[in-house]
């Protein structure tokens, strides 16, 4: 199985006709078993058409035409619209809501956060590719064009969470180069809030019987890892977890942002160096290079007793 | 974005917070006019943003106006940190019972703000936490919801402070708590939010942080304060290297090939996306090289601005050779950067195969990529050889020539 996205999945992309979501959208139909992309949204387009999927002006008109609730959406719309935007998907009964947009102030993304939780719904992102289920499905830009996310991702029982991004496809690539393919692939976005972090995904592959460890990657700013790390320990997880931190040089370098919007040094707590140590004391393995972690996981899962295929 | 004191108190004060009858000014003669409005003792206090500013001399009580001037020049010519003062601003000294402390910020794992308030002011907030946790209040509140009194008297009240005090703290807080949602800061706080012996409250300090991707909206305010759009306000100043890097990357809209940091090495580096420089940047420190510089490339630039980016860290001073390097990359085209980080060489007399260490690069478009390295005879690599490995080769190469 896989988390959050399966075969079935229904979607929309709002901002469709921008000229990202336009390849986008290819890439999605293209991957796997091809995404159900029911429609597209962009106000004054009703009626245009983008690789065969309708635009509309209205989410309320794609979700009408479709004849039955849409599950998710990926909405690629600017920064000054991205809050309505996610509104009117969780309003329209979406949910599963990819935010791919970058540079949206945080108190919008609070907003559009709490709204999901009352709502029920949930947020990836914002300034993330979104979702991959190796083979079947890709919700958002991830990977790329289907045929460079098939080079990089193959089927298997790695859960993949990342604030990056490309790192998402680099360190999934060396697990694929190494035999251990991916159950779900998360880009989870770099900003200093986002709608689901490590800690709010691991549930999800507890539950998932095809996912055996989870490999994540990390960078310094926030308490995201603390709160895996408590997360973890309180939860006695079943799942092994490898980690991989960039951006240590920050730790000299306090105030300054680097790569990502949520990646900076603020105080003690958010250095690469605090955060290492808190994954430690929760037995998750910090690997010094990307290429060690399929050894790593492969050691862990044989500890577990996992089968591997 | 960090505010200045002098900002800061003005925003605290058009939000309807007391705040005591200050001035600011850049000028010596001027804070002597200023402490003769005032009319008795003065604090005149350096504008920088940088800690520290008691220690380092930047504040400074005086009994006269001719003291305030006097005070006011020496401060004016003080550095602190690094950083030249902005200007000084001259605050009667007020006569104050006690200091208390309030404060905003986001929880970014709640995905809330928190209200922070205690009794305990005019010390480092953390200070106080740790040493006397009961005088800490915090309390989180709605992103959707309009803010209430009463959350802002629950947190007051959960410290211990009652009668009269609770009562004028309450509006207080509760405009603090709106001032940080309606400015989008990221840190709105009054440190020390002192009571004074009639009783009443004013700030006499106050730090505003505006999370910069909001700029945007509060153009009137910003405006208002004579803040400029050019004013970055980072941790540390833009290097001359750095401009340069912006202006590259301002060229044209699409892609990015920017976000240049300036250090002192000899490895210069074209490096990318943002998670994929950071983990290269690393990688190049762990295998002992020197980076010259931190830069992030992504979202498919022009050739034109890979080339911009590349001529510039091929001509800063002291760089050797450059390492192409990124993740795997599937909106960024490897033969557009491969094209760029060429003709920069070739634009500048160098050779590419032996200004760039290594080029590794994979992803979309990489076959067309390296076809083009290898008719110059550039060493390159696919996602076979990892990003550290090829750090490693690049580092190995440029130590080589040092000592050969």
């Amino acid at each position: 199985m896989s988390i959050l996205v399966d075969e079935s999945t229904t979607f929309i992309v709002q901002g469709i006709t921008g000229r990202e979501a336009v390849n986008l959208t290819r890439e999605c139909l293209d991957y796997g078993k091809g995404a159900k992309v029911v429609g597209g949204v962009t106000p004054g387009r009703l009626g245009r058409e983008v690789h065969g999927v309708p635009v509309f002006d209205t989410v309320q008109q794609a979700v009408q035409d479709h004849g039955a609730p849409i599950d998710g959406s990926v909405v690629t719309v600017p920064p000054a619209f991205t809050k309505d935007a996610v509104f009117e998907a969780i309003e329209n009964g979406i949910k599963l809501i990819v935010i791919v947009t970058e540079r949206i102030p945080r108190r919008d993304v609070a907003e559009m956060v709490e709204l999901a939780q009352l709502r029920g719904a949930r947020i990836i992102g914002p300034n993330c590719l979104g979702i991959i289920v190796p083979d079947v499905i890709k919700m958002g830009g991830i990977g790329g064009p289907a045929k460079d996310a098939a080079k990089a991702y193959s089927p298997g029982p790695i859960g993949v969470i990342s604030r990056s991004g490309g790192m998402t496809t680099e360190m999934s690539s060396t697990l694929t180069a190494a035999g251990l393919g991916q159950s779900t692939a998360v880009s989870i976005g770099g900003d200093a809030i986002i709608g689901s972090t490590y800690a709010e995904l691991m549930p999800l592959f507890e539950a998932d019987e095809q996912t055996q460890g989870i490999v994540i990657y990390t960078e310094p700013g926030g308490r995201m890892e603390a709160e895996l790390a408590r997360w973890v320990t309180e939860n006695d997880s079943r799942l092994p977890i490898v980690a991989f931190m960039a951006g240590r040089f920050m730790d000299e370098m306090p105030g300054m942002s680097f790569g990502h919007a949520g990646t900076i040094v603020e105080g003690k707590e958010d250095t690469a160096t605090e955060k290492i140590a808190r994954l430690a004391e929760a037995g998750i393995t910090v690997a010094e290079e990307i290429s060690e972690i399929p050894e790593i996981m492969k050691s862990k899962l044989a500890e577990r007793g996992s089968v591997v295929a | 974005m960090r505010f200045f004191e002098y900002e800061a108190r003005e925003i605290v004060k058009r939000a309807g917070i007391p705040v005591t009858d200050y001035g600011f000014t850049t000028d010596a003669s001027e804070a002597r006019s200023i402490a003769e409005r005032i009319g008795g003792p003065t604090v005149i206090k350096s504008q920088v943003l940088t800690g520290g500013r008691m220690k380092a001399g930047g504040v400074k009580f005086a009994d006269t106006p001719e003291e305030a001037e006097q005070h006011a020049a020496d401060i004016l010519q003080l550095e602190i940190n690094g950083h030249q003062p902005r200007g000084v601003l001259v605050d009667p000294k007020a006569e104050v019972e006690q200091e208390f402390y309030a404060g905003v910020v986001w929880d970014g794992t709640r995905k809330r703000p928190v209200m922070i308030f205690s009794p305990v002011g005019g010390i480092d907030i953390e200070q106080v936490a740790e040493e006397q946790p009961d005088k800490v209040g915090r309390r989180h509140f709605s992103n959707i919801l309009p803010f209430g009194d009463f959350e802002a008297k629950e947190v007051i009240a959960s410290t211990g402070v009652t009668g009269s005090d609770l009562n004028k703290l309450v509006p207080i807080v509760t405009r603090l708590a709106r001032l940080f949602v309606d400015n989008d800061m990221t840190l709105a706080e009054i440190n020390p939010l002192g009571k004074l012996k009639d009783g009443s409250f004013v700030a006499l300090d106050a730090h505003m942080d505006m999370e910069n991707e909001a700029r945007g909206r509060h153009k009137k305010l910003l405006k208002d304060l004579g803040v400029g759009d050019e004013e970055t306000r980072q941790a540390r100043e833009a290097t001359e290297f750095e401009l340069a890097g912006e202006a590259v990357d301002a060229a044209s809209h699409r892609g990015v090939a920017g976000n240049v940091t300036e250090f002192d090495g000899d490895l210069g580096l074209v490096i990318g996306a943002g998670g994929g420089s950071l983990t290269l940047f690393d990688a190049v420190r762990k295998y002992g090289g020197r980076p010259a510089n931190y830069c992030e490339i992504g979202g498919n630039p022009s050739v034109e601005k890979a080339k911009g980016l590349a001529k510039l860290v091929l001509s800063k001073p002291g760089v050797d050779k450059i390492a192409v390097m990124m993740s795997i990359v599937s909106n960024t085209r490897v033969d557009i950067v491969a094209r760029g980080v060429i003709a920069a060489c070739l634009e500048l007399g160098f050779d590419p195969a032996e200004k760039i260490a290594i080029f590794r690069i994979p992803g979309a478009w990489e076959e067309e990529g390296f076809k083009i390295l290898e008719k110059y005879g550039v060493e390159y690599a696919d996602r076979s050889v990892s990003m550290h490995e090829a750090a490693r080769r690049a580092v190995e190469k440029i130590q080589g020539g040092v000592t050969a």
